[in-house]
């Protein structure tokens, strides 16, 4: 069943929320959906890409020394990320700054690879990392798009450079409540998103 | 010396690496259950984030600028940081069993704790000078402690008072550390 791969990164296993990995991005960069979506695709490419090498030499890297030779792909794919970004979108590397090339540590990636592709077969390990990775996008999305709504009164949908839209709240963007675009504000919504998703049960 | 100070200062207290940066977040919740474990992870990722400013300071500054391989960073970084915690890993376990049993799967984890590599790449990009780098780590390693040590103490209470069922666990402890997080926003008002 390789389709059940995939789909079970969106919401059984959804990273974020469920196996509640890779916070530290999704903390920091979620103060607006611009950085959110950037840190989200550039999570899905490293993601994809190490589960596709570490699965497909995954019988000839011995198992004592896995570790090590799982880190060094990834951190050679987040190089290349890191690099891409700085060539192409100097703004949101700015904005993404340090948390770009801590990528590396990311316990998803890793996670997903000692979990996942280090077992499994390079089709299906290349659906679970887009599984993951767009329930990674799609989490960070959501805690970003309340973050950003509250935070700065309004939404500013710009995507890679590109700007798609913008929508304020008339009275309220004059005088937003900064609290959620600090560092306290994402522990709150987060805190609280798990609250709901417990209560309601709708990731089970 | 004053420039030092501040540089551990503003890592510490206003740059604290869980509260405010969110880096080393896994710790932060997985260990901070018990105030004694909490001390001692505190104390292994303070030592670890000391070393390895040193390690890749002396490697960024003698071996990445002179041969301008600067864009290695990030890959060299991580493998001697990877490789120095298995050294430790490897001393702890030979000398204090007890101390390996109680952090179990967490030092391993060092590896991946964001807050290590992330102060090598905040000391490599902001140019640090050798003292200032050690100065940060130091102050992170602290700050880190810091955090550690109020979450556990708070969550020790947790533990005993009547929490709503749906917020039992983790999302009251984000709920805490957001409070916690709040009271070190303002260390921003520090003067440095």
């Amino acid at each position: 069943m390789p389709f059940k791969d995939f789909s079970k990164g969106l919401v059984k296993a959804n990273p974020l929320f469920v196996l509640v990995l890779g916070l530290c991005p999704a903390l920091a960069v979620s103060t607006s959906i611009e950085n959110a979506f950037g840190m989200g695709l550039a999570v899905i490419f490293v993601l994809v890409l190490s589960n596709l090498i570490i699965s497909l030499l995954r019988n000839m890297i011995p198992k004592d020394v896995r570790i090590p030779c799982f880190i060094v792909i990834i951190a050679t794919l987040v190089t290349i990320i890191n690099i891409t970004f700085k060539a192409y979108l100097p703004s949101l590397t700015e904005s993404l700054g340090v948390y770009l090339p801590l990528i590396t540590v990311n316990c998803i990636i890793l996670g997903r690879a000692e979990a996942f592709a280090s077992k499994n077969p390079p089709l299906r390990s290349v659906l679970d990392g887009v599984g993951e990775g767009i329930g990674f996008l799609l989490a960070m999305l959501l805690i970003s798009f309340i973050r950003e709504l509250l935070g700065s009164g309004g939404l500013n949908f710009t995507i890679l450079g590109y700007k798609l839209g913008e929508f304020t709240i008339p009275v309220f963007s004059s005088m937003p409540a900064l609290f959620f675009i600090m560092p306290t504000g994402a522990f709150l919504i987060i805190g609280l998103l798990l609250g709901l998703f417990k209560k309601t049960g709708v990731l089970r | 010396m004053n420039e030092l100070l501040a540089l551990f200062l503003k890592y510490a207290l206003v740059n604290n690496f869980i509260l405010v940066m969110f880096l080393g977040l896994c710790p932060f919740f997985g260990v901070s259950k018990r105030l004694s474990d909490a001390i001692r992870m505190g104390l292994s990722v303070t030592f670890v984030m000391v070393a390895s400013a040193i390690i890749t300071w002396l490697i960024a500054n003698f071996i990445l600028i002179p041969f301008n391989i600067e864009f290695m960073e990030n890959v060299v970084f991580i493998l001697v940081i990877a490789s120095f915690v298995q050294l430790l890993e490897m001393i702890i376990r030979k000398t204090s069993i007890g101390l390996y049993r109680t952090l179990g799967i967490y030092l391993p984890l060092i590896t991946t704790n964001c807050a290590v590599l992330g102060i090598a790449e905040i000391n490599y990009t902001n140019g640090f000078s050798f003292l200032g780098s050690i100065a940060s780590s130091l102050g992170g390693g602290v700050g880190f402690i810091l955090a550690l040590v109020i979450m556990s103490g708070l969550r020790e209470r947790l533990e005993i008072s009547d929490v709503p069922e749906s917020l039992k666990g983790l999302p009251i402890a984000f709920i805490t550390a957001s409070l916690l997080s709040l009271s070190f926003l303002t260390f921003g008002g520090l003067r440095i």
